[in-house]
């Protein structure tokens, strides 16, 4: 019986391994990716990096620019992730099991989230580059509705999770739906909400690089501009901006995460 | 003597109660809500000044709004193929997937061994703390940049997007691996070290069946990140499949229609995905 288990086990494993390493072949096929040149293009990556990629001078006379655009980005990424939070609240409440009407109104605000979230913000960039050209509502807009598909999961989730006993207990006393949510629902559940909301904003900057390199558009369209024009140099000196930026935003997150939590 | 003793201890009960009504008072004043609301308010104020000083360049706002409801409905209403055929999205999705599946599994990999290194109770804290050093750095450089990196080494192509995008899941899932190991109760550790267990056998024995659902389901969740991500690359970093054909269709063709299409076979993918997903975390819950 033991020695068959076992077997069964061994067995599980080696047929689990054998499927991974087919789908890795077809995968490998199917991309064209070459393994070897992909080992040997790491050390030759490096090698390079030391050579061209580090600022020089004439990059650090380039810096209030790029200090300005990242600025941009910055304020971009933090204003379409509050005003998608507002939003994304209002959903949240409608769509969540505790608070939430019920019946159909859940179910379509439940439908629409997910079908914001599952359209990628680099999809929503280039549709509406069409509309609103090399702006920066553009990327505003890509990463409000990236944004808001995110946060409107992440929140039903959090109320979901906080708040079902307390609002049985206040709706046994009689309390109206209102008073329920801006007394018990919202208050019990803002530092979960507002650690989604840091995370989110951690996000979309990470995010904003991207769609700027796509339309235009603040960091990212000066990385693209550098990196296009083989100014190496300017390029690492954005690089070197933006992880700073994002060190700084992780830390003073993760500090407000340990307080409120 | 004796009454101005009693009037000092009366005088410290008064003053005593007062502290405590004070406490009492102060207690929704705490430093958890404080911090709450500056953040709040920080975060409105940075909104309200962001718009405030964005550079519009004078767009008409509402014939752009009016022109992008329009753009949509054309293309969730009236999709349709024109440069590429069915066999072509389906193929191009294809490979978009399967760069999601290589990068997924080689950053797995490698993020397994780095996570064991890296995890505070299984190895020495000094090599702990410049892994995890090196990898919120990796990190903090967004992944469309590492791919643009590498492609100077090894040209645009599927090689700088799988080891571009593989750095940044590598950096992911070193965080998410080595925070579940830790999270293993020091007492079985120290069990196995007592009985003789060598480092290995630690880790296979204990460490790693123990977290295997926190492992899988991170590992999924990277996954479904990186079939979005393998969109984007392709949009932005000419790494092909589907998001070169959607970049193609915006930005040469103008073709609203076959970006609705695209969208659609983006969307259904996606969706499949967090369908699995759900299903995998459900049944290793139970």
């Amino acid at each position: 019986m033991q020695d068959n288990f076992f077997a069964r086990k061994r067995i599980n494993t080696l047929l689990f391994c054998f499927l991974m390493l087919v789908i890795t072949m077809v995968s490998i096929i199917a991309t064209d990716y070459d393994v070897i040149r992909g080992f040997t293009s790491i050390p030759k990556a490096a090698e390079w990096a030391f050579g061209n990629f580090y600022p020089n001078e004439k990059a650090l006379s380039r810096l209030p620019d790029i200090v300005n655009s990242l600025i941009e980005t910055l304020l971009v990424s933090i204003a379409s992730t509050i005003v998608a939070a507002i939003f994304a609240l209002l959903f949240a409440i409608a769509g969540s099991h505790t608070t939430g009407m019920g019946g159909l109104i859940s179910w379509i605000s439940r439908s629409i989230a997910t079908l914001f979230r599952n359209i990628d913000v680099a999809a929503w960039s280039m549709i509406l580059l069409l509309s609103f050209g090399q702006n920066v509502l553009t990327g505003y807009f890509a990463l409000f509705f990236g944004s808001f598909g995110f946060l409107t999961r992440a929140f039903t989730e959090s109320i979901d999770e906080v708040s079902n006993s307390s609002v049985e207990a206040l709706r046994a006393t009689g309390a109206g739906y209102w008073s329920i949510i801006a007394h018990s629902v919202i208050p019990s559940s803002i530092p979960q909400l507002l650690s989604w909301i840091l995370f989110m904003i951690e996000t979309n900057i990470r995010q904003a690089t991207l769609i700027g390199i796509l339309t235009g558009t603040g960091i990212g369209f000066l990385f693209s501009l550098y990196y296009k024009s083989l100014n190496y140099n300017s390029a690492s000196m954005v690089v070197i901006v933006i992880v700073c930026a994002i060190i700084v935003i992780e830390s003073v997150s993760n500090y407000v995460r340990k307080v409120i939590m | 003597m004796k009454s101005l003793e009693g009037l000092t201890t009366i005088h410290d009960k008064d003053a005593e109660r007062e502290r405590i009504d004070a406490r009492l008072k102060a207690k929704p004043f705490n430093k958890q809500s404080l911090v709450i609301r500056l953040t709040l308010l920080g975060l409105i104020l940075l909104t309200v000044y962001g718009f405030a000083t964005f550079d519009y360049k004078e767009i008409d706002f509402f014939n752009a709004i009016l022109s992008a409801l329009d753009t949509v409905k054309t293309m969730f209403f009236l999709p349709r193929l024109s440069h590429i055929t069915f066999l072509d999205a389906l193929t191009q999705v294809s490979i978009t997937l399967a760069l999601a599946f290589l990068t997924t599994l080689f950053g797995g990999i490698i993020a397994l061994f780095l996570g064991l290194l890296a995890a505070r109770n299984l190895t020495n804290p000094r090599l702990s703390a410049v892994i995890k050093a090196g990898v919120s750095f990796i990190r903090a450089v967004p992944t469309v940049l590492w791919v643009l990196i590498f492609a100077i080494a090894a040209g645009l192509g599927s090689v700088a997007a799988v080891i571009g995008m593989t750095f940044h899941s590598i950096s992911y899932l070193v965080k998410a691996y080595s925070e579940s190991f830790e999270e293993l109760d020091d007492g079985v550790i120290e069990a196995l070290k007592s009985s003789g267990a060598s480092w290995w056998q630690i880790v296979f024995q204990a460490v790693i069946p123990s977290s295997a659902t926190y492992l899988i389901s991170w590992t999924f969740m990277r996954f479904e990140i990186n079939f979005a991500v393998a969109v984007a690359m392709g949009a932005a970093a000419g790494a092909g499949g589907i998001g070169y054909d959607m970049f193609m269709a915006s930005s040469f063709y103008y073709d609203v229609r076959e970006i609705g299409m695209i969208t659609y076979f983006i969307l259904a993918f996606a969706v499949i995905l967090e369908v699995i997903a759900s299903r995998i975390k459900k049944k290793i819950r139970v």
